[in-house]
Order: C-alpha cells, then structure tokens, then sequence
C-alpha cells in the first residue's frame, strides 16, 4: 500500500505545529474584527428586515383603519345601490372575483402540474425552451395580458365575460404555477424515482404515488400563491369582465371583481363610493391572507403525514 | 477511565446532549490522549458522532444542548467567555462525506481556514498549504494544478484534501467523524495510513463502524451503546484498544466486536 506517490516526506512536510503560534495569534488578532463586523452584519440584517415589513405593516393597518368602517353584514351579502344611495354592498363583486378566480385556477393548475412534470421527466431542447418560456411569460406585464385576453376573445365576439378574464389570469398564473410546482416535484429525491421504479412499478404509477405525493406539501403551497397573487390582479380583469351591478354567477356573462370595484369606486370622487372601495380593498386583503394561512397550514399538516 | 491521567490533550466529564426534550448521549467521560488515535465505536444512534462535535462546539448550531465539561488542553470550552471560534482554531474537523468548498480551487480550499483567520502573508500561506498537502500525502498530485477546482479530484482525493484543509490551521486536535464511510477499499486504506502519520503530532478522535478500522489505527478505543431506555446512547466501556478487544471487561462490548452482535 505505500506506492511512492503517497509516501510522506517528513522534511518536507514539517512538524505540524511549527506555525501554530502564528495562526493562533492572528486569529485571536481578527477575532475582535470578524466579530465588530459579524455585529455589524446582524444590524444591517434586522435593519432590512424592519424596511421590508414596514411597507406592509403599514398598508395592512391603513387598509384596515380605512376599510373597517364599510363592513356590515349588508356590505358583504347586498349588491351595490345606485350611485348617491346609501345602503348597498360587494357581494356582486365577491361571487365574481371567487368565479372568476376558480375558473383560471381550473384553467392554470392542470396543465401547470403536467407541464411541470414534463420539465422535471425531460431534460431535451423542448423542456429548456418551455422553461425559458415560462420566465419570459413572468416577466410580462400583466395588462398587456388583459390586452391579448380583449384582442383573442372580446373583439371577434364583441362579448365581455368572466370567462375572458379567468383566460387572462389563467396565462397569468400558468408561468408561476409551473415554476413552483416543478420546484416542489424537483424537491422528492431521485433514488425515490428509482426505487419506484426497480419495483417494476410503470412510470405513470410511480408519478402519481411518489413524485406527486411526495411533492404534494410543495405543490398545495406554490399553487395557493400563485392563486392569491391573481385573486388581486387588476389590469387582466380591467378590459375584459367588463363589470356588472348584479349578481352574477354566470361567467359567460360580464362579471363584477373586487379589484374592479376598487378600481372604478377608488378613481370616484363621491366619498361613499370611497368607502366601498376601502372596504372592497379590506376584503380583498383578508382573503388574500386566509389563502396565504391556508396554504402554510395544510402544507405542513401534509408534511407532517409525510414523516 | 483515565488512561494515562495528565497526557490528555482533550477531556470530556459527565457530558450529556439533549436535543428538545430528547437526550441523545448521556453522563459521558472520556479522555483524547495526546498525540494518540481513540476510536468510537457502537452501533448507528448511540451518540458517537453527537459526543466528536461536542469537542468542536458544532452543537451551537444545531440546537443541541451540552451540559458537564469539555477541556481542550487547558481551555474549557464550553466556559462563558470562551469564543466557539477560537475553539474552533484549535480543533479541526473532517466529515462523513468530502465537503470541500465547490466554488474553490484546491490551494484556496486548503488555505480557507488560514484566510478567513486572518492571515494574509502569501509566503505564509503557500508554505502552510504545500505543508498540509504533503501531511495529506497529496502534494505530489496536487501540487501542478493547484488552482484547478477542488471538485475535480476522485472522492477519496477530497477527503485527504479535507484532511489537509483542517491541518493547516495547525489544530491540536483532529475529529474524523467516519471519514472513510463514502470511500472505496484502496481509498481508505490511504486515509488510515495517515492517520498512523498524523498521529505523530495531532490528536485524533475518529469515529468509525469498522471494527478492523478501529484495531488498525486507533491506540484507544471508547464503545458507546443505547442505555436501558433504548433512547439514550451511553459510555459502555473505554480503554486501550487491544483490551477492548481482547478483553473487554464489560459483556456487551465482547459480544460487540466480536461480530456477535451489530
């Protein structure tokens, strides 16, 4: 076993220890430094922690402070009185972003899971440039995705409707949706593959009951985010779901949406349509945060099944 | 327990680990012997590995919580004032798996701890690297492509390399937590053939689950084994190894290495 190349040269090699004192004192020496500047690093950590809670704070209680005064029971179960009428609510508005919303998450999550799947099995020219087509496809802004939605289904048919705008914040969704869920299917360990697969067990099998179920804590999360981003988005839905004082559950119908609503009673000059604004944007954020507490809260029951 | 009482370059008493509410290793004694290898050994979960990183601090970390006394020479350290870093600077670690930085080259890897100690001096530096190659029986591979990546080398050139990235901050005290366990036959019978090397001026815990391993290499050897309430791994028996092996005092370490068991 002692073949030359590994052959130790002593003289060569010195004791060790000869530079210890050496190494001991400039440790000790940039001790005092490393940990001024290790402090230092840890202000500057807490300190961008505050600045990036502090706009959100901040919105959350304004929000708050601004919106609570429109809720009752009526602002959430009534549809909107005629301008200059006092009474009246968003329910038109809530069944519409919930449609809305619910037709794109039927639209988007299906053939984002198996596009996703498609990125994780495949490795070829088709799968690189699916991925860089879903990154370009993040990047765009999300009104020339309302303008795409218009010229594709409103102007040949001159019919607004829901179901154009679920189309638009479908597209919207489909590249993060993708993204995320190839992340969390990316996240169930190869040999995990493998020893489905030494099983005998068909590639299609192994999916379903590995990959899927192993990725499925990851998938729930990614897609419920992916969801309360959209339940928000504005512009997709500006062009297209036209808006609408009833309520309609009818999405080949022109709709009405939270954001919708915010957007036209918001640019109103009449306070109480303000109101209904705030309130509408008070609304539209407690949702948002019961999706985000939902999507923690069943992803870690999932993984603590999984365990 | 004391083998060769006023030699010892680390000391370990009444050291438990708790994780949570689990005790991991308990009421732990045990001396690294100046200069000499000492071997733990026992089956998987029964604290060796958690009892090598206490004498590293690497529990800070992890949330593991130490309590009783580790000396490394005269320094306790786990005392208030103690800094885990200068502990650190004093006792090296090598790992399971091969763990050199990927983004470094072979001569930055070796020179990392020095580096990021504060040493500067280029002329230091080199000497110090092409030292720690040659006490990692590496430098005659190594030394005309130092600045190729680290990640190049075979698995078991990493490891010695790994080796060579602790010796150079001229630690005292050497941990080997299974160093040899990702490495093929002829690999590791280079990294014991160190060891016996290194053993000349460091002193070495090594953690194995290779018995021959441990009567190769090791002047001492400590076997630990799961308590009476199956959860907590404890200090069976520690002494020189060929009494652990030859015999053993305690019944459960004779049917331990003698294959009977584990």
């Amino acid at each position: 076993m002692s073949s030359t190349v590994y052959a130790i040269d002593p003289d060569a090699a010195g004791a060790i220890g000869a530079r210890r004192d050496l190494v001991r004192e400039s440790a000790r020496r940039s001790l005092v430094r490393r940990r001024l500047l290790g402090r230092a690093a840890i202000v500057l950590c807490v300190v961008a922690v505050a600045v990036s809670l502090a706009p959100l704070v901040a919105l959350v209680t304004y929000t708050t402070s601004r919106g609570i005064h429109a809720l009752s029971w009526t602002f959430l179960t009534h549809i909107p009185t005629p301008p200059g009428i006092p009474g009246g609510g968003v329910s038109n508005a809530i069944v519409g972003t919930v449609i809305i919303v619910g037709v794109a998450v039927a639209m988007a999550v299906p053939v984002g899971i198996m596009a996703a799947l498609f990125l994780v099995e495949r490795t070829g020219r088709i799968a690189s440039a699916l991925r860089f087509a879903a990154d370009v496809l993040t990047g765009v802004p999300s009104i020339a995705v309302g303008a795409f939605a218009v010229a594709v289904f409103v102007d040949p048919f001159d019919h607004y409707s829901g179901l154009v705008g679920s189309f638009a914040l479908a597209t919207l969704m489909l590249p993060i949706v993708i993204r995320a869920n190839e992340a969390a299917m990316r996240s169930v360990p190869r040999d995990l593959w493998e020893a489905g697969l030494a099983l005998g067990v068909r590639r299609s099998r192994v999916v379903r009951s590995v990959v899927l179920r192993g990725a499925l804590p990851g998938l729930v999360t990614g897609n419920l985010l992916a969801v309360s981003r959209a339940v928000g988005e504005t512009a997709p839905l500006l062009f297209t779901i036209f808006g609408s004082g009833f309520l309609v559950a009818n999405p080949t119908q022109p709709m009405q949406a939270l954001p919708l609503t915010i957007f036209t009673d918001g640019t109103s000059a009449q306070p109480s349509s303000q109101l209904i604004a705030w309130g509408s944007a008070f609304v539209l954020l407690v949702l948002v945060l019961v999706l985000s507490v939902v999507a923690r809260v069943v992803s870690a029951r999932l993984n603590r099944q999984a365990r | 327990m004391t083998p060769h009482a006023g030699t010892a370059s680390v000391s370990l008493r009444d050291v438990s680990v708790t994780f949570g509410h689990h005790r991991v290793v308990r009421d732990v004694s045990l001396d690294l012997v100046r200069n000499r290898v000492t071997a733990l050994v026992g089956p998987s979960g029964c604290g060796k590995t958690t009892i090598l990183r206490t004498v590293n601090r690497l529990h800070d970390d992890t949330g593991g919580k130490v309590t009783g006394k580790v000396m490394v020479g005269d320094l306790d350290i786990y005392a208030r004032d103690t800094r885990a870093e200068l502990v650190r600077s004093r006792v090296g670690m090598v790992f399971q798996r091969p763990n050199p930085f990927p983004t470094m080259s072979i001569f930055d890897n070796v020179v990392a701890g020095l580096r990021l100690n504060g040493v500067r001096s280029k002329s230091v530096l080199r000497e110090a690297a092409e030292s720690a190659l040659h006490h990692a029986a590496l430098w005659d591979l190594v030394k005309d492509r130092l600045h190729s990546p680290a990640v190049k080398l075979s698995g078991g050139q990493q490891q010695r390399l790994c080796i060579a990235r602790a010796l150079a901050v001229e630690p005292e005290v050497l941990l080997m937590d299974e160093p040899c366990s990702s490495l093929d036959p002829i690999a590791t019978a280079k990294i014991e053939e160190l060891i016996a090397h290194l053993a000349t001026d460091v002193t070495i815990g090594l953690v194995t689950h290779n018995m021959f391993q441990a009567t190769r290499v090791s002047h001492y050897t400590a076997f630990f084994l799961l308590g009476e309430d199956r959860a907590t791994g404890e200090l069976v028996e520690y002494g020189p190894t060929q009494q652990i092996f030859d015999a053993p005092l305690d019944p459960r370490t004779r049917a331990y290495v003698s294959g009977e068991v584990g």
